[in-house]
């Protein structure tokens, strides 16, 4: 999945942006991504790829924008036992564990 | 960490396989990485020469794989996420047949490199075979040795002992990690017998799926080729 957003990363290095990747590292149950999806974001707010249908996207988001501000890599989950996901609305019943690094 | 994802981009860019194993939680730099290389060789650390070494044999068969996924270390109270990058697997036609014609198209849509193998020129045309990644006018035997690893995946197709069979043979060598062939359950009972009378053991047979796909009722070649892949994605996806 990497290999697909190569060019939109280095063309987000070159003009001087700091990028945050969100990495789906294991699901549970149903879900829509396999482990090794990717999310990126970066310090100016730009995005590509994604780690869910979309459900958990906001939150992951968030995570990559304070991972860039503190540079301290975290490993999130989601899912129907935790209720800040609940909020995050995993509506399709499963669990996703997400690394979030800063790229480069 | 740069140094590491411009090698980790350069083998990408390449098609080199190689594969990461990530610090992902447990006690250590959360975030340290290493990069592997299928011979074994690692750069970075994890912070941790024996842990950089329990890594390094932990990805190994998962990278040989082309398989992504956690990792936990108990004894060492870490857990890692080990990602392939590996470029995309090929399926090996045998018989620049009908059914390889659209085998080709459907592969090609799912991810697959194809390779179309046949000693015939009349059959391995590239009139017929314009849209394949490779078409190989040689014998089956000649064409796939040394070139299957364990993603790989071959569909023998010809219905000709002559060329079916130097096909298995390399291919049951192999680390293949599909072998199907054409046939019906009849054929496919003389062909084992061959094989078998050959020195093959009933294990290694065991490895062939003949006849080939799973049972649809296909009877088109577009619906064979259907049932060949689905069969591929099960045994991919150990369904």
């Amino acid at each position: 999945m990497l290999q697909h957003y190569l060019d939109q990363i280095d063309s987000w290095l070159a003009r001087g942006e700091r990028v945050a990747v969100a990495t789906v590292v294991q699901t549970i149950g149903s879900a829509p991504q396999q482990a090794g999806a990717k999310l990126f974001v970066t310090t100016g707010g730009a995005m590509a790829g994604s780690v869910s249908g979309g459900c958990i996207e906001g939150a992951v988001f968030a995570a990559c924008q304070e991972v860039l501000a503190s540079g301290q890599a975290r490993l999130l989950h989601f899912g129907v036992a935790d209720e800040t996901a609940w909020e995050a609305g995993l509506a399709c019943g499963g669990t996703i564990a997400v690394f979030v690094e800063v790229l480069g | 960490m740069t140094q590491l994802y411009d090698k980790l981009r350069a083998a990408i860019r390449a098609e080199q396989p190689v594969a990461t194993a990530t610090l992902i939680s447990g006690a250590g730099p959360i975030g340290a990485k290493l990069l592997l290389w299928p011979a074994g060789t690692i750069e970075g650390s994890l912070g941790d020469a024996r842990l950089d070494a329990v890594a390094r044999d932990a990805a190994a068969p998962l990278l040989a794989r082309g398989v992504s996924r956690q990792v936990e270390l108990a004894d060492l109270g870490v857990t890692l996420f080990v990602e392939s990058f590996v470029p995309p697997p090929s399926l090996f036609m045998v018989g620049g047949v009908h059914i390889a014609v659209a085998l080709a198209s459907m592969a090609r849509v799912l991810g697959f490199r194809t390779v179309v193998v046949d000693a015939r020129a009349a059959f391995a045309s590239e009139e017929r075979f314009a849209h394949v990644s490779e078409l190989v006018l040689e014998w089956p035997d000649v064409a796939l040795a040394g070139r299957l690893d364990a993603r790989s995946c071959v569909a023998v197709l010809t219905h000709d002992p002559k060329l079916d069979d130097p096909a298995l043979r390399v291919a049951l060598r192999s680390p293949a990690c599909y072998i199907g062939v054409l046939g019906s359950p009849a054929t496919h009972a003389k062909r084992l017998a061959r094989l078998s009378a050959e020195g093959f053991s009933e294990q290694e047979l065991a490895r062939i799926h003949g006849p080939i796909g799973l049972a649809i009722g296909a009877k088109t070649p577009e619906e064979i080729a259907l049932s060949i892949l689905a069969q591929i994605v099960a045994v991919q996806r150990k369904a």
